[in-house]
């Protein structure tokens, strides 16, 4: 594909995000803020890694959100039961992944064998079991309730990665530099490096073939490419960096329950980010990433007070709740795959193209 | 007026083309053969004759009706029936009852039934098993029958004689030759030999493209355009 | 073991697997009146989620359209024939059985009347538009059931609803010490009757057969000068309509209800589909019982298992035949 001004335009806007959320904690420096950019880091990871299936193979899974989850659930329940270190993060992220490849080659190679559509059923049915095994094995997961433990003492707000001439910590710009800092480093140099990876795979001759595939399945089928096993690799690859993403997010949080990983609401939150980022451009899952993650922190916020100008009217109140949320999401949702399929991202790219 | 015309009929299969410029007339009246290679456009054409794919650009008229942009559904009430390659048998359903569906009315007109069953007498002996209990022979005559069990001007049929056993290829033969009396038949075909004996007028397509017609005496008298248009696939 | 598998085909092939585990569940269960009344439950389950299954399988089978919006429908049913119920309380608490029977109808006909005009927008105006793709399809149709799920949350609220259930279906039949619940047995029953006349409408009318020959081979009907996709609005509200009648049941049958239930039905309609082979009614019809009939089997043998019973019920059967119990297609 040749360059277009668009395509420069995205990869401008990509690159400006990235610095935005390497200064993050210098340029905006309060505690949400800081929330806000480290969730903006691992929906990215988890949106792209979403990306790699849904954009390059066109198949729709909804276990994402469980595989993430497995990541979360492994180095939550380690660093709980193993105490705060690296080596419970280490081994909670070999679990997630373990318990992650284990049940994406079981049903890419049940459901892709037979057919696409099937996948998208028995991915949906795989999740929900998780989610309500997770909710009664509260012995192990602590149920609704989740877990709360302690990360690593890198990260604690009190460590002092350098100190001042008092022995105080030293702050740069104002900012501290505490474990606080640390975390976040961790979080964004975690996922600038899956990222990375990913991008690089999907530039790599695999995905190359990745995407005849996805052109036109009976055509690669036909050239000799086995579709079943591509794509059940690239399931299990996705796979395994949501789940290494759920391991950050888990060291991040410091507490991992059912709403932060594995409820079907982030499987939603992560399709409207790849559709409104566009799909199969992977520069589309940091567009639709951000966008979203600050449109959940701070137009909630905007609905309430809406929601509260109109009391009174039936009904409208109800649907302009931020409780509502999810309504005004579907209906956007479906307007976008209607009229904009390409998302922002790839719309963007189509413009000023050179034929 | 000829029966059929097609005029510079394109047509693509996602991005690609399949159809260059296919143009050629089918008049009333007995077999008209589509001959050519593998993969040359022969059952792309009639799909598109069908309305199953959409041509564009070009345009095909039946009886000087355009009906390039028609619903296949209407194009056959026109009179167009189609026996497609994989014969598009109705498996769960009886010989008798996917009949029954090719009758605009759901009523069987009972002296034509006696012609079709005296054509095909394994329809009459089997009507009322299941088709995908039938041999590939049966199911062949059953689609044939499908597609005459009511009159209709214009029968598109694909490869009838694919992996049939020659006294049964003979047999449709002959079923053929009584149909073209009252109706006309675009037959396409790679059995050559079959259809020289049936054809009147033919034309070969390769690469998407019509690259030759007129009478089958004449080309089949013609040994080197034979083998310069069909090569050794026939 | 090829004799075996002879027998077994010769006996009725797979039609004898809710038989097999109903015997099964008998040895493990041991005593007989709980049996009886588990089946029952089972059976009755089977039913109910039969209908809210058996149009999502024809619609996929007719147009190669996945509706993951489908279970809409079931839970608007169930909201819409709770409300109704609820309004009609008076003729419900009545001894009059005619009284009981017409908020009974009204209910189900309210239920009914919805699937059919929502079952009409939804085509028209949903999936219309994305024939042929089927992730767009997958999208579209997912963001339309968050939409009425979030709908049925703002008008019905979060919490609970209660189900009124009409006096004559209350209590149960005692037969020595074997108790089975009058509800249950009225459901079975509604549902056996839909069956049959949905077997009756495919298999002895004309549009029936056209339905099935659709679902083998659309292009054909079309060649064959049938309108297909006029045919496939009439099965979508059909389908439509009969996941909510399902819905409207199930809400009686539960008494108390909450806007999950249509995420929750919606895994298990997809596993039935599934496990009875996509476009055929009698295996969904199969693949009902045999998760209805599971479900209870286990929600009392071992209680933690019962929703993992249904995804092992489906792996299982998947290995075995890939493309389900009874697929439309030989």
């Amino acid at each position: 594909m040749k360059q277009t001004t668009g395509t420069l335009v995205v990869k401008l806007v990509v690159l400006a995000i990235a610095a935005l959320l390497l200064f993050a904690p210098f340029l905006f420096q309060n505690v949400r803020s800081l929330e806000v950019a480290a969730r903006i880091c691992i929906f990215i990871v988890l949106v792209a890694s979403y990306d790699l299936l849904i954009g390059y193979t066109g198949i729709v899974s909804f276990a994402h959100t469980m595989f993430f989850g497995f990541g979360a659930y492994g180095a939550a329940i380690l660093l709980k039961t193993m105490g705060p270190g690296w080596d419970a993060v280490i081994l909670g992220a070999i679990a997630g992944v373990a318990v992650s490849l284990v049940l994406a080659v079981a049903i890419g190679l049940l459901s892709l064998r037979v057919k696409a559509i099937f996948f998208a059923m028995i991915t949906l049915a795989a999740a929900s079991v998780v989610l309500v095994l997770v909710s009664q094995l509260s012995q192990l997961t602590g149920g609704e309730d989740g877990i709360t433990y302690r990360a690593p003492d890198l990260f604690k707000p009190a460590t002092k990665l350098l100190t001042d001439a008092d022995g105080k910590v030293l702050r740069i710009f104002d900012v501290r530099l505490n474990g606080k800092l640390a975390a976040y480093y961790f979080v964004f140099f975690s996922s600038l490096i899956l990222f990375v990876l990913m991008l690089r795979f999907v530039r790599s001759p695999l995905g190359t073939v990745l995407e005849a595939i996805r052109e036109n399945e009976a055509r690669a089928e036909a050239i000799g490419y086995r579709v079943v096993a591509y794509r059940t690799f690239i399931f299990c690859l996705s796979a395994t960096v949501a789940s290494l993403a759920g391991t950050v997010y888990a060291v991040w949080l410091k507490y991992t329950g059912p709403d932060t990983s594995l409820s079907f609401a982030i499987m939603i939150d992560i399709l409207l980010m790849v559709v409104i980022g566009g799909m199969g451009t992977m520069w589309g899952a940091v567009i639709g990433a951000v966008l979203m993650v600050m449109a959940q922190y701070y137009l909630r916020d905007l609905m309430g007070a809406a929601s509260e100008a109109l009391a009174g009217i039936p009904v409208l109140p109800e649907l302009l709740a931020p409780d509502r949320w999810l309504f005004w999401l579907g209906i956007i949702f479906i307007l976008l795959v209607y009229f904009f399929p390409k998302g922002i991202a790839g719309t963007a790219m189509a413009r000023g193209a050179r034929s | 007026m000829s029966l059929l015309s097609l005029n510079n009929v394109k047509t693509n299969i996602d991005q690609y083309a399949v159809l260059h410029d296919v143009s050629f007339e089918v008049a009333e009246g007995g077999v008209f053969v589509l001959l050519g290679r593998n993969g040359a456009g022969k059952t792309t054409t009639l799909r598109s004759i069908m309305g199953l794919w959409k041509p564009s650009p070009g345009s095909i008229a039946f009886r000087g009706q355009d009906i390039t942009g028609l619903h296949t559904a209407d194009i056959a009430r026109l009179g167009i029936a189609y026996v497609p390659e994989n014969m598009g048998i109705f498996g769960t359903l009886t010989v008798d009852e996917n009949l029954v569906l090719a009758t605009a009315k759901g009523k069987i007109d009972s002296t034509r039934l006696k012609w079709v069953h005296g054509l095909f007498p394994a329809l009459e002996k089997f009507r009322d098993k299941q088709a995908w209990s039938l041999s590939g022979g049966q199911k062949q005559m059953l689609s044939v029958a499908r597609a005459i069990i009511e009159p209709r001007e214009l029968i598109l049929i694909d490869e009838p004689t694919k992996g049939l056993a020659p006294s049964i290829v003979e047999a449709m033969g002959e079923a053929f030759r009584e149909i073209a009396e009252n109706s006309t038949i675009l037959l396409v075909e790679q059995n050559f030999n079959f259809a020289r004996k049936l054809g009147r007028d033919m034309a070969v397509i390769d690469d998407g493209k019509v690259v030759h017609a007129g009478t089958m005496a004449e080309f089949a008298a013609n040994q080197e355009l034979q083998d310069k248009l069909l090569g050794l696939s026939m | 073991m090829e004799q075996v598998s002879k027998t077994f085909e010769k006996l009725g092939g797979v039609n004898l697997l809710p038989i097999i585990l109903g015997a099964v569940a008998f040895v493990l269960i041991g005593a007989p009146s709980s049996w009886v009344t588990l089946t029952v439950a089972g059976l009755a389950m089977g039913m109910m989620v039969f209908l809210m299954a058996s149009g999502l399988s024809l619609v996929f089978g007719l147009m190669d359209v996945l509706n993951f919006g489908h279970s809409a429908f079931v839970s608007f049913g169930a909201f819409i024939a709770a409300t109704v119920l609820g309004g009609l309380s008076g003729w419900l608490a009545s001894d009059s059985i005619a009284l009981n029977a017409a908020a009974l109808v009204a209910a189900y006909s309210a239920a009914i009347l919805f699937g059919l005009v929502a079952g009409w927008f939804f085509e028209t105006v949903i999936i219309r538009p994305v024939y042929r793709d089927h992730l767009r399809q997958i999208l579209i149709t997912m963001g339309a059931m968050i939409v009425a799920e979030q709908t049925i949350l703002a008008f019905w609220g979060g919490t609970p609803y209660s189900v009124p259930r009409p006096h004559f279906l209350e209590g149960s039949w005692i037969i020595g010490d074997v108790s089975i619940e009058i509800y249950r047995g009225f459901a079975f029953l509604l549902g056996l009757a839909a069956f049959i006349g949905l077997y009756v409408l495919l298999n002895r009318t004309r549009i029936g057969l056209l339905i099935r020959a659709g679902v083998e081979d659309r292009e054909m009907v079309e060649s064959l000068g049938f309108r297909v996709d006029r045919m496939f609005i009439g099965v979508f509200m059909l389908g439509s309509a009969l996941a909510a009648l399902g819905g409207a049941m199930w809400a009686g049958y539960e008494t108390l209800i909450t806007p999950a239930l249509g995420a929750e039905m919606m895994i298990i309609v997809f596993i039935v589909v599934i496990i009875g082979g996509l476009g055929s009614i009698e295996g969904t019809l199969l693949g009902a019982l045999l998760v209805g009939l599971m479900s209870n089997y286990l929600g009392f043998l071992a209680p933690k298992m019962a929703l993992a019973s249904n995804m092992i019920l489906m792996v299982a059967i998947l290995l075995w035949r890939p493309n389900g119990l009874r697929p439309a297609v030989k």
